[in-house]
């Protein structure tokens, strides 16, 4: 079962008087794409850095194939820091060519690999060009690739999609696909949401160092019950009242948002709309991945006011 | 999957890596190239100037006319004894001579009869000369006077020459001094360069890893030590080959050029300025690497190099005043078996003679002392600091 599963289990990690991470927990399967999201200081990158061993956690775990992550197990990960890891004066070629020695390629076999993905990423021509005379566009593009040179069983990528090109992005969402589909396990963090919500296979949602939703993007709309819009142009205001399980979340013009709680019957409120007169429009929502990151932004507020 | 173990990284391969990789990037270098050429140049142009002051002093060209033309070679002989060097040439007549002096081509002009020697010189002549040449005319009339007297002049001579003052020297002077103390201080300046050049490219290298977040990446796979060993050799490697290249040339062009009377001791003073190179790059290099690793900024490396850069400096400027002025100085003496100020000032002490053996083996003892502590205190910051981005770490956060 915890073959090819990267766990992170329960670590936790304070700075001083600040909790950065409480009991942070996940797993990452085989093959499974991870999107991880939060707001800004929320833990993501933290959380990545102790996956790494960059940075010591105070408590908890990080296993990979049931095995705690040690020195030798991390050289099997590639990782993507979030402020970028090049040499800036080195050339792309021999930077990847390097960066895959150092992992424990052969030089051959790295030379090869580090050619194979130059070509893949549409690097070819600046192969032999210093990384900081790059764009930043494709010095992610190196980075994407250094991450991936060494051929690893796991990949952590903090924010690899940020500052790409449209092009770019569709590259770089289809090298984590392949990856993925190969049994790699891929944790990624990004702050564009539609894009997890596209790609990933499951998603954690991050806040105050603490895993507060985790799952698929399915499994997160259900936890918080189901939105109905219904349009009723005839209907008095507080025709919902005495229906079990409906609250109003917005009303606007002849058209209403309802809240209609876990085990709640659509189909009475419906025969309700009904009983007021013509009814245009009636659906049930789905809410997207920002709609729900709100949700828990909006909680987190709440929970401070407390 | 999380059997299959790839390819080893062992240790060695890890510094061998980082090391070739530091070499590598840095002998291909503009600034490198640059630098070594800048101070070959300076040596060379150092040893023209000597060369050409050699010449110009200690050669001057003499012409003999008319009854003169016999003291050439006695002249030659007696300004030899006196430390000069003499080239003799006959000369036709008088105004040819004279034209020859006006055009310098000729330092001075010999003629008249010889107990009454005319010198023509274009404005003044050259003290040793004169002197020379006031000997051989009093010799030309004590020999006369001692023909008159009935004695045999050359009989006198020989007993004259067998008379000398016997000199006994305390501190007997060396007579090549001068020749040691522009070597010595040359490797002074040399190492100075070097250990402050390259020491200050270990702190730079360390903060450009920590700047670009490369140490992140790099930190996953080789262990600090690793890192720090690699590049501490690679940088190293640079550092040796550019000294070997400058010695190399330094003692070729004082060989060529005849501007050292022993050439022999250029070699030794390159052989001691390697010693020393090695040594006080390893003293310093984790040093510096240690005071890289505190902070995460390229602008905010001059700041904490510069104390040990100003250790570095004291070393030299003390050495260098001190080691001209007085080349016993005792204060130097005490100073070049002290660790930090021994790589620069032992080696001119030994090209300069004045470094007994066990003074040269006890600094060395003390220096390979000091650089086991500092590799321990200074690989512990390192490791403790690198991964540490955002302010300045603090030097006791670091060793804790």
């Amino acid at each position: 079962m915890a073959e090819g599963v990267l766990e992170i289990d329960r670590i936790s990690k304070r700075y001083g008087s600040t909790v950065a991470l409480q009991d942070m927990a996940f797993t990452v399967r085989a093959g499974e794409l991870f999107g991880f999201v939060g707001s800004n200081g929320a833990g993501k990158t933290t959380t990545m850095r102790i996956v790494l061993g960059v940075l010591a956690a105070d408590s908890g775990e990080v296993r990979w194939g049931g095995q705690p992550v040690g020195f030798e197990t991390r050289r099997r990960i590639g990782y993507m820091p979030e402020e970028r890891g090049l040499y800036p004066k080195m050339k792309v070629l021999d930077q990847l060519v390097y960066l895959a020695e150092l992992h424990g390629m052969p030089a051959n076999q790295a030379l090869r690999s580090a050619e194979t993905w130059v070509a893949r990423l549409g690097l070819r021509d600046r192969r032999d060009d210093e990384v900081q005379k790059l764009s930043l566009g494709n010095q992610q593009r190196v980075q994407l690739a250094a991450a991936l040179v060494h051929e690893p069983e796991v990949l952590v990528l903090d924010e690899p999609f940020s500052g790409l090109d449209p092009v770019a992005v569709d590259v770089m969402s289809e090298v984590l696909r392949e990856q993925a589909a190969a049994g790699v396990p891929v944790v990624f963090s990004s702050h564009q949401l539609d894009l997890v919500e596209r790609l990933c296979h499951r998603i954690g949602i991050v806040r105050n160092g603490q895993m507060v939703a985790c799952g698929t993007v399915d499994d997160l709309r259900t936890g918080g019950g189901t939105r109905l819009v219904v349009d009723v142009p005839n209907a008095r205001p507080g025709w919902t009242d005495g229906l079990p399980g409906v609250t109003v979340v917005s009303v606007d013009g002849t058209r209403s948002v309802l809240e209609l709680a876990a085990g709640g019957d659509d189909q009475a409120v419906l025969n309700a709309a009904l009983a007021t007169g013509p009814v245009r429009e009636f659906s049930r929502h789905q809410p997207s991945l920002t709609e729900l990151f709100r949700n828990v932004v909006t909680q987190e507020s709440g929970d401070k006011a407390v | 999957m999380s059997t299959t173990t790839p390819p080893g990284l062992n240790p060695y391969r890890a510094v061998l890596l980082v090391g070739r990789r530091e070499f590598v990037s840095r002998v291909r270098t503009r600034s490198f190239v640059i630098g070594t050429i800048v101070i070959i140049a300076m040596i060379a142009g150092y040893v023209l100037l000597q060369t050409f002051l050699f010449s110009q002093n200690n050669k001057d060209r003499v012409g003999f006319t008319g009854q003169a033309t016999v003291l050439g070679q006695p002249l030659k002989q007696t300004a030899e004894t006196l430390g000069k060097q003499v080239e003799i040439q006959d000369v036709t007549s008088l105004d040819q001579g004279e034209t020859l002096v006006r055009d310098g081509e000729l330092d001075a002009l010999v003629s008249g009869a010889p107990d009454a020697l005319r010198v023509t010189v274009k404005d003044d002549l050259d003290e040793p000369l004169r002197a020379a040449l006031n000997a051989i005319v009093q010799q030309q009339v004590l020999d006369a006077q001692l023909a008159e007297a009935g004695l045999d002049p050359r009989q006198v001579r020989q007993n004259m020459a067998d008379v000398k003052v016997e000199v006994n020297s305390l501190e007997p002077a060396d007579p090549q001094r001068g020749e040691r103390l522009a070597v010595g201080l040359m490797i002074a300046f040399l190492l100075y360069f070097s250990l402050a050049g390259f020491g200050t490219m270990v702190a730079q290298g360390v903060v450009e890893e920590k700047a670009s977040r490369v140490v992140e990446v790099l930190l996953a796979t080789v262990r600090p030590w690793q890192l720090l060993t690699g590049k501490i050799l690679g940088i190293g490697a640079v550092g040796l080959v550019q000294i070997l290249i400058i010695g190399a040339a330094g003692a070729g062009l004082a060989s060529a050029t005849d501007v050292l009377t022993v050439p022999s001791m250029a070699f030794s003073a390159v052989a001691a300025g390697v010693l020393w190179y090695l040594l006080g790059f390893l003293l310093y290099a984790t040093v510096f690497a240690a005071s890289g690793s505190l902070v995460s900024r390229q602008e905010d490396t001059q700041s904490v190099v510069s104390p040990t850069l100003m250790v570095i400096m004291i070393a030299f400027v003390a050495g260098f005043s001190l080691l001209a002025q007085d080349p016993t100085s005792s204060t130097v003496a005490v100073m070049s078996l002290i660790p930090p100020f021994a790589p620069i000032l032992m080696p001119s002490r030994m090209v300069l003679g004045v470094a007994p053996a066990w003074q040269v083996g006890l600094s060395v003892v003390l220096a390979l002392a000091a650089i086991g502590v500092l590799i321990w205190l200074g690989g512990r910051i390192y490791a403790n600091a690198v991964l540490r981005t955002g302010a300045r770490v603090k030097l006791r956060d670091a060793l804790r």
